[in-house]
């Protein structure tokens, strides 16, 4: 527990050190705003809801949560530092997992400073908040499952531009992996069993339900199963490669 | 004298490359002994080893009696270690790394602060303290790095070229600090150095092409020489043709 805490503490102030931490909540508030004034019609919908803001998440989440996990575990591959890391006694799930968190808790400040949306809705009518929180969880859970993958990625190149590069692809598909350009492939020989379960990885679908304010067990069990596989493999890298 | 390293016969190959082919010593407490040999002899290989940064391809090590494979953590937890290049967190102030160190150490109350304190003073870095480590030179950085390593007071020391880029007062100041330590300690360091051999160590090992070809005293090694010179002597062990 104790080396948990402190590689997580020492991950999450690291994003403070440098310009890294700003830039990326400035780009991620100016991008929110973009995306849910004019390619949502916030206004035009005249509907006191978030859900022209919440819409285009996944799609901001693929390129900038990649641009957070790529230097997960690239970075302290190129710099030796892991050798510093693997020969401290803490063992590697407790590593992958602190750093994770530390990753994830960065996101959720993120996230968090979106507030005066929140704010902006809240005053221009009434809308359900239990909808905009269960949006904001399924939002933040989602997000869990990017980062997972990114890290994953990112404990297998020394590269961080490599692993952005593959991080977003594979982010890519599971979004996409509900829609006819993914299902196309396996349509023709794949049995229908199959195609369902590929369907049912798509972020896309599960983020739909959380975000009209149902928070379905199903759908937390989905994520939770995605983090848990992504982090394992993650384990798995490091163990079997710890020096390049 | 109780054996704190016990290695049975480490191999490690990287593909096709036999990296380490079948050494075995023992290090002992009071011992400090030097790792020699040309570059890419496997020296480094071996420390990564014994710090369970590298799994051997065959063979054992035992660090305090628990086996490196078995037990990585409590192995871990008595060593102190200066990887090759003293890697840190560039980003990072060499406070705030050196705190990092004796968290993840488990090091707390008024052990925490004087042993922070006294490794400062040992080591000489409290000009730079507040600096980001990545603004340091070479031979501060090379220190934070055997800060970093000797700040939970080891019982066991592993330094991969300790004194690498340091000048020659730091070298001097090294040294002195590796014979202050030794007493208690088993510690193995690697260098390039010969002179250094002669004047810290207790006990040398050559190897090369990832074989033991010298397991003795430094008096010993210089006595492979008909010039009474180290450098021979090296030369004689690590060049078959001669």
């Amino acid at each position: 527990m104790n080396g948990i805490l402190s590689i997580y503490k020492r991950e999450f102030t690291s994003y403070f050190v440098t310009p890294v931490a700003y830039v990326f909540i400035v780009i991620f508030l100016f991008m929110t705003g973009v995306f849910t004034f004019y390619l949502g019609a916030f206004y035009e919908s005249n509907q006191a809801d978030l859900e022209p803001f919440f819409r285009f998440h996944p799609w901001l989440y693929l390129f900038l949560i990649p641009a957070i996990s790529m230097r997960l575990w690239s970075d302290e591959r190129k710099s030796g530092t892991i050798e510093l890391l693997m020969t401290l006694p803490v063992s590697i799930t407790d590593t992958v997992v602190a750093k994770y968190l530390a990753a994830w808790s960065f996101t959720a400040i993120a996230l968090s400073l979106t507030f005066p949306m929140w704010i902006t809705v809240n005053y221009l009518g009434n809308p359900d908040n239990t909808v905009v929180l269960a949006s904001y969880i399924g939002s933040l859970i989602m997000a869990g499952g990017f980062l997972a993958i990114g890290s994953c990625i990112s404990a297998l190149t020394k590269s961080q531009v490599i692993a952005f590069v593959i991080s977003v692809v594979i982010c890519f598909m599971f979004i996409l992996s509900g829609f006819p350009m993914v299902l196309d492939l396996f349509e023709d020989w794949a049995p229908q069993a199959v195609i369902d379960a590929i369907a049912s990885f798509s972020f896309l679908t599960h983020f739909t339900s959380i975000k009209k304010g149902v928070i379905d067990i199903r759908d937390v069990i989905y994520f939770a199963a995605l983090i848990t596989f992504w982090l394992y493999v993650n384990v798995v890298i490091i163990e079997n490669k710890k020096a390049n | 004298m109780s054996q704190a390293i016990k290695i049975k016969s480490l191999s490690k190959s990287f593909g096709a490359i036999d990296a380490v082919c079948n050494i075995s010593f023992d290090v002992g407490y009071g011992e400090v002994l030097g790792f020699l040999g040309p570059n890419g002899a496997g020296k480094s290989t071996t420390m990564k080893m014994i710090t369970g940064f590298l799994e051997p391809t065959s063979g054992t090590v035992e660090v305090n009696g628990h086996d490196v494979l078995e037990d990585p953590l409590s192995v871990k937890r008595s060593i102190g270690y200066l990887p090759e290049g003293a890697p840190a967190y560039g980003e990072m102030t060499v406070k705030s790394f050196l705190n990092f160190i004796a968290d993840i150490r488990e090091l707390s109350g008024s052990l925490r602060k004087n042993r922070l304190d006294e490794v400062i003073e040992t080591i000489n870095i409290g000009t730079v303290i507040d600096q980001s480590i990545e603004t340091l030179s070479k031979g501060y950085k090379r220190r934070v790095g055997l800060a970093q390593a000797i700040l939970h007071d080891p019982d066991i020391l592993i330094m991969d070229e300790p004194t690498d880029g340091l000048d020659p007062n730091q070298k001097h100041e090294v040294r002195n600090l590796i014979k202050k330590m030794a007493e208690k300690k088993a510690i193995i360091i690697s260098t390039h150095i010969l002179e250094e051999v002669d004047a810290v160590c207790s006990r040398a090992i050559i190897i090369s092409s990832g074989k033991l070809l010298f397991d003795g005293t430094p008096e010993q090694l210089i006595s492979k020489s008909d010039q009474g010179n180290i450098d021979h002597a090296f030369r004689n062990i690590t060049v078959p043709s001669k």
